[in-house]
């Protein structure tokens, strides 16, 4: 297969107009991917498709990804000038990116027997604007897994045909993967909490004011020996 | 009742060819030695579920192999598997089709507790919240050997249940429920989330 610029100056050529980025990874697997611009995601998935080169017909995956608002430090070296002579300073910016929704697609040729090709769309925000287009028109094997994703993280994909909940029940309102997901609350019966468990059952515990003090009724960091 | 009889006068009579039983002996004798399951799996708890009824462990030597495709032929509940809130009301639902007397053997960690996705948003933490159980089998999952000793278990509940009197078995009370509400899907969570009635998790003790 191209490599991945080669077939991002492709995708370009052959869907005018449209913005792809190269998502770097730097981790152990280095499988970088292609940010695909939500406008034209549907032209550049059907040339990836079609494209006698890449002939990226199955796509074998498609997932959702949750990015809270963050800051990214950035270290940078800076040249300055203090008490006449050079000196080389870090200088620390932080910038803040908002949050958004992520849907991440793992494509491979049957065909021409490569791949994986992992292309990503965004959505603008984790609110009302959790949009994306659908890819399903272009890969059936897309249909029930971009369910998946409006279920658990709740974007939206226009042009789907069939968009329900598939895994929750159709009443629930939460969508389950997503970072700020609070479950309910039923943790009364737990025989052997720790960490995160303990906190939570510790909402349930009756209080004991003669043993605890009144103000650490909840909060209490005593040992279990029920 | 074989309370009224007098123990050696039946073994005597029993050397002589005569057999002295009861209708509480011979009625919960037939009860136990068939009982039929209903015919679901959940998860892989319902693999060791098949390997109990296969001929290696053979379920059949205790009566136990006819499993139901309907529960209005069943007495046995095995809820085998992890019980996803999703399916948790079909499960109150099949159980309150079954007809009386009906039994239910909670097997594995999941339908206890909830098991390994206790703290998951969609598994129920325990099949317990919503009907009654009478024999638990803890394991994740448990081996044929300990369905089998389950089935036996159930087996001397079922033969130790009395037929009349103030203590009589449950099943026979007319004020003892026999269906249980179905919980409805919530916007968070099952609703009610347990049945109080049903469910009284145990007090923990703080020391």
């Amino acid at each position: 297969m191209e490599t991945l610029e080669q077939i991002k100056n492709r995708a370009q050529l052959a869907a005018r107009g449209a913005r792809i980025e190269i998502v770097v990874n730097p981790g152990p697997s280095q499988q970088s991917s292609l940010l695909i611009d939500n406008e034209y995601a549907v032209a550049v998935a059907k040339f990836l498709r079609d494209d006698p080169a890449l002939r990226l017909d199955f796509c074998s995956n498609a997932t959702g990804v949750d990015w809270l608002d963050r800051k990214i430090k950035k270290t940078v070296k800076v040249k300055t000038v203090v008490d006449g002579v050079e000196k080389e300073i870090d200088q620390t910016t932080e910038e803040a990116v908002s949050g958004y929704l992520e849907a991440v697609y793992h494509l491979y040729s049957m065909t021409l027997k490569h791949g994986p090709l992992i292309i990503r769309m965004r959505t603008a925000n984790r609110t009302d604007g959790a949009r994306l287009p659908s890819l399903t028109p272009i890969w059936r094997s897309a249909e029930l897994q971009e369910r998946e994703i409006f279920d658990l993280y709740g974007i939206h994909f226009e042009g789907h045909p069939d968009l329900r909940r598939i895994l929750m029940w159709d009443e629930f309102v939460d969508h389950p993967m997503r970072k700020d997901y609070r479950e309910p609350d039923d943790y009364e019966w737990e025989p052997t909490p720790h960490d995160d468990v303990l906190e939570k059952a510790k909402q349930h515990y009756t209080p004991r004011p003669q043993l605890d003090g009144a103000e650490n009724i909840v909060a209490g960091g005593d040992s279990l020996n029920g | 009742m074989s309370e009224g009889i007098d123990e050696g006068l039946r073994r005597e009579l029993q050397r002589q060819g005569v057999w002295v039983t009861s209708m509480q002996e011979l009625y919960n004798w037939g009860r136990k030695n068939s009982i039929w399951p209903l015919q679901f799996g959940l998860a892989c708890c319902a693999i060791e579920m098949i390997a109990t009824a296969a001929s290696r462990y053979d379920i059949a030597r205790f009566g136990g192999e006819i499993f139901r495709p309907s529960p209005r032929q069943a007495d046995l509940m095995i809820v085998a598997g992890t019980v996803t809130k999703k399916m948790a009301p079909q499960i109150v639902r099949l159980y309150n089709q079954m007809p009386d007397p009906k039994y239910v053997i909670s097997m594995g960690a999941c339908a206890i507790s909830g098991g390994p996705f206790k703290q998951g948003y969609n598994v129920l933490k325990g099949i317990d919240r919503y009907i009654p159980v009478d024999v638990y089998i803890p394991g994740c999952p448990p081996r044929p050997e300990a369905l089998l000793h389950a089935f036996m278990e159930l087996q001397r509940k079922i033969d130790s249940q009395k037929l009349s009197g103030a203590d009589k078995a449950e099943f026979l009370k007319p004020e003892q429920p026999s269906e249980f509400p179905v919980p409805a899907f919530g916007e968070h969570d099952l609703q009610p989330p347990a049945n109080p009635d049903v469910y009284h998790p145990p007090k923990l003790e703080r020391v």
